[in-house]
Order: structure tokens, then sequence, then C-alpha cells
């Protein structure tokens, strides 16, 4: 095997598979803007996306405030920074922790539920039959779902946020020995608007990447019960990845002078 | 106008990668009657179908409906060509989050914009037709047998009234008799209509009874046509075989021998 024509064939398919989504990509947020709009299919994905997500969200922010709170607490001791850990704790959280974790938290369980269903529809030819049936899968299928997931990802970030520093304020408050009133008088100090603010925009763009991944290797999935497998695989490490790519560039886009 | 065949295929021919599919299809159904076209697995008849549907795009050839060029068609145009168009899966492809009655009436929901109350009362006419009673209409697909998903899948097939009908496979995984409640059904309904359909089936007993003519498809290419009754003296070898269901003769199957 010719090592060269290895990595010009996988060059290759990494480029199809980068035009292919982006053209995907599109035609998802074409059909969000232009009409007929699913209504009721939207709610449901809000439901199904926003709502039934709350719990492990919650759990996710709240333990990894916690932990947090702990660890900047005993690697603050090293060089009598103790005091830091309200204001480490909400910058950590608002800017970095509570988008990410929440973001893969969501990344696993919607987008592998979004791959799972369409792969489902696709192998048994519903998604065909919504075509015969004079339906536009893109836009009983993907838009709702894009839309959904851009719209509620902010505001679980931002409930993630509040729970978060709420984990940091127990340990500290509970454990540390910090005194409430100044913890959370510290928090109120230090936060600024544009750390809540690039979160949510972070979140925003994790909610595309989540639902673009579930809908695209859904729609593309072939092969059966183990095509669906593979789709609902590539759907979570694929939108881990990529949400852990974008949050860089989005990180660089606010912060960098 | 009425000379115009209802769906016309002229040179067909679809390849995935080196594989040719359809190598030069050419058929012709005139209005309100039914075709089936026959052939063994693995020889384009789904892709064919898919082909006239406008779920692939073929590489060459023509597909026209009523004369017009469908082959490329899209938007509005296609939009309008869809609701022309009925279509029977194999598998049925029933939409498994759906109530059986919300199947029925998805394309008259959907596609047409009907109201929901509306479109309820004519899912469950239609389920009548099949056979089904309303109470079935509460249920979902996965609460079905093989045989009442089909009957389903027809209902839905021709709830909004199709001029063309599409049938996949309609008996395949049915018992002999359920088989046969589907095709009775089908004539029934296709009938009533008065629908062009274009029906792909390995199982001859189902090709006997809804067709008015059968075509023969191998390798890609239509190797016969004719009126059904003529089927069983066609003096073509390759239909001879398949229609008797015998391993050997022109066709042979890719096995490999132990």
């Amino acid at each position: 095997m010719n090592p060269f024509a290895a990595v010009g064939r996988a060059f290759i398919t990494f480029l199809r598979t980068a035009g292919k989504l982006g053209i995907f990509g599109f035609h998802g947020v074409r059909h969000i803007f232009a009409p007929p709009f699913y209504m009721r299919l939207i709610g449901q994905q809000i439901m199904s996306i926003g709502y039934y997500s709350l719990p492990v969200v919650g759990l996710t922010a709240l333990f990894t405030g916690m932990v947090l709170a702990l660890q900047i607490y005993i690697g603050g001791s090293r060089f009598n920074a103790e005091s830091l850990v309200a204001n480490i704790v909400v910058l950590g959280i608002t800017r970095e922790l509570g988008p990410v974790i929440g973001a893969l938290m969501v990344a696993g369980r919607v987008s592998a539920a979004m791959a799972a269903e369409i792969g489902t529809m696709r192998v048994t030819e519903q998604i065909d039959a919504l075509t015969t049936l004079s339906t536009n899968p893109f836009k009983y299928l993907v838009a709702p779902r894009l839309l959904a997931a851009t719209l509620m990802m902010p505001l679980l970030v931002l409930i993630a946020d509040i729970i978060g520093v709420m984990g940091g304020y127990i340990v500290g408050t509970g454990k540390l020995g910090f005194n409430e009133a100044t913890y959370l008088q510290t928090t109120y100090d230090f936060l600024e608007a544009s750390d809540v603010v690039s979160g949510l925009v972070k979140a925003a763009v994790f909610g595309f990447i989540i639902a673009l991944m579930g809908c695209y290797h859904g729609f593309h999935s072939q092969g059966g019960a183990q095509g669906v497998g593979r789709a609902t695989t590539n759907a979570v490490v694929s939108a881990s990845i990529l949400i852990l790519f974008a949050n860089y560039l989005v990180t660089e886009l606010f912060f960098s002078k | 106008m009425n000379d115009v065949p209802k769906i016309r295929l002229q040179g067909v021919q679809k390849r995935f990668g080196p594989k040719v599919v359809l190598d030069g299809v050419d058929l012709e159904i005139p209005r309100g009657k039914s075709l089936v076209v026959i052939g063994g697995s693995g020889t384009g008849k789904s892709v064919m179908i898919k082909c006239v549907l406008g779920l692939m795009r073929p590489e060459k050839g023509s597909i026209q409906i009523d004369g017009e060029e469908t082959v490329g068609l899209r938007g509005d145009a296609r939009d309008r060509l869809m609701r022309k168009f009925g279509m029977l899966f194999q598998g049925a492809a029933l939409f498994d989050s759906l109530r059986v009655w919300e199947n029925v009436a998805f394309g008259l929901i959907q596609g047409r914009g009907m109201g929901r109350v509306q479109a309820k009362k004519l899912a469950q006419e239609k389920l009548g037709q099949v056979g089904l009673g309303a109470e079935v209409g509460e249920l979902f697909p996965a609460e079905l047998s093989g045989g009442m998903q089909k009957r389903v899948a027809l209902a839905r097939a021709i709830a909004a009234e199709p001029e063309i009908i599409f049938f996949d496979e309609p008996t395949t995984g049915l018992d002999p008799i359920m088989a046969d409640v589907i095709n009775d059904l089908i004539v029934h309904c296709v009938e009533q209509l008065g629908a062009t359909t274009l029906s792909i089936t390995h199982d001859m007993a189902s090709a006997r009874k809804i067709a008015d003519r059968v075509a023969m498809i191998h390798k890609g290419k239509i190797i016969w046509t004719g009126p059904v009754e003529e089927v069983d003296r066609s003096g073509n070898p390759f239909v001879d075989q398949f229609i008797h269901g015998r391993a050997e003769g022109p066709i042979h199957m890719e096995v490999r021998r132990p």
C-alpha cells in the first residue's frame, strides 16, 4: 500500500465530508427561515432538548462548581491565594465549564438520540416516505432540531451557571469556612457581563453543533442496525470534538486583544 | 393528450460507483393501467421506482410524467409533481412516533395544509376502506401486526387520492392469505381511484392479481413486457425461469457452492 495514496485518500475524504456537512448545515439553516414552520415540532424539540436535559446539566454543573471550589482552595493554599475561590469559581463556570461541560453532556444525550431517531427513519425508509408525502425532510426533521438546540443551549447554560456557582458557594461556605455574605458579594463584584455573554454565545454555537451532528449522521446512516449504531457513535464523538474546537475559536474571538 | 403515457422512462441509467444498476430502462404505462415489474433481488427494481419518485437522480435518460420531463425537477415544480404520487413502501415505513390516523392523514395535514379534525375524519374513512376500524387509528404502528401495518400504509398511500401509486413489494413478509387480502385491497382501491400504478414484486401471485401488464427487469434492463395473460407463454427463457422459480436457467444467482 502506498502511504502517500492513503494520506491523499484520507485528505480527500475529509474535504468531501466537510463539504457535505457545510451544504447540509446551509440547507438546515435555510429551512429554519423559510415557511412552512412546524411549530408543534419545534415545541416538541424545545421540550426534549431543553426541559429534559435540565436534570443532567444541573447535576453536572452542581458537582463541577463544588469540585472547582475545592481544587482552587487546595491549589491556591500553596501560594496563599485561598481567598480567590469565589472569583475563580464564577469566572471558570460562566466562561468555560458551564458551557463546555453542559454542552458535552447534552451532546451525549441529545446528539445520540437525534442520530438514532433519524438514522432509524433513514434505514426504514421513513425519510423517503416523508418526501413522497410532499414534506421536505430538512424542514420537518432538521430545521426544528437545529432551531430548538440553538435556542435552548444558552438557557440551559444560564441555569447551569447559576447552579455551578451555587455549588461553589455550598462548598465554600459549608466546608471551607467562607462567610456567606462575603462569598456572594465577591462573586457579584467580580463578575462582568462579558463573562456571561461569552458563555451564552458559546452555548448557542454548541447547541447548533450538537443538533447538526445528530441530524447529519442520522441522515446519512446506512446499513441497518449497525449503521444506526455507527451514526450514533459518530454523532457524539464529532459533536464533542467540534464543541472543544469551537470553544477555542469563540474564546479567541471574545478575549483576544 | 390521452395518447401520452402517464409514465414514460427512456434510456434511464443509474450507477453506484462502478456498479451499473439501471442500464437504459425503457418503460411506458398508459393512464389508468397497472404495470408490475418483476425481477430478482438486486436487479434494479427499487432503484427504478426511486428514480421515478425523484428520490434518486439518474445519470442519463428521461422520466416523463404526463409528458413532462421530471429528471432534475426542483422546488415548487417538484412539490406539484409529488402531489400526484402515493407510495406503499416494502416495510410500510410508518412513522413510529405518530398514531395510525396521523400517519394516514400525514400527507393531508403536512403536505396540503388540511385541518387536523377534517384530516382525522378522512383518515378514518380511508382506514375503513382497507378494513380497519376507527379504534385502530388511535394505536401506534408498533402495536400493529405486519399485515395491519401494510393496510395502514395502503390507506396512507391512497389518502390524498393520488393519480399515480407505487407499490414496492406490497406482499413481502406476509402469509399467503394476508398477501391475498392486500392484493384484493390494492385492486379495489386502485379501481375506485382510477389511478395509474407501478409495482415491483417477486411474488408472482401478487403480480398476476394486480397487473394489467408485466415487465421483467434483469441486470438493469427491461428484457420483456407484455399483458399479464401472456406471462406464461412469453417465450422468454428468463421470464419462464423466474415465474416458475427454477434454479436452472439463463439467470445465474451468484452463490458460492460449498
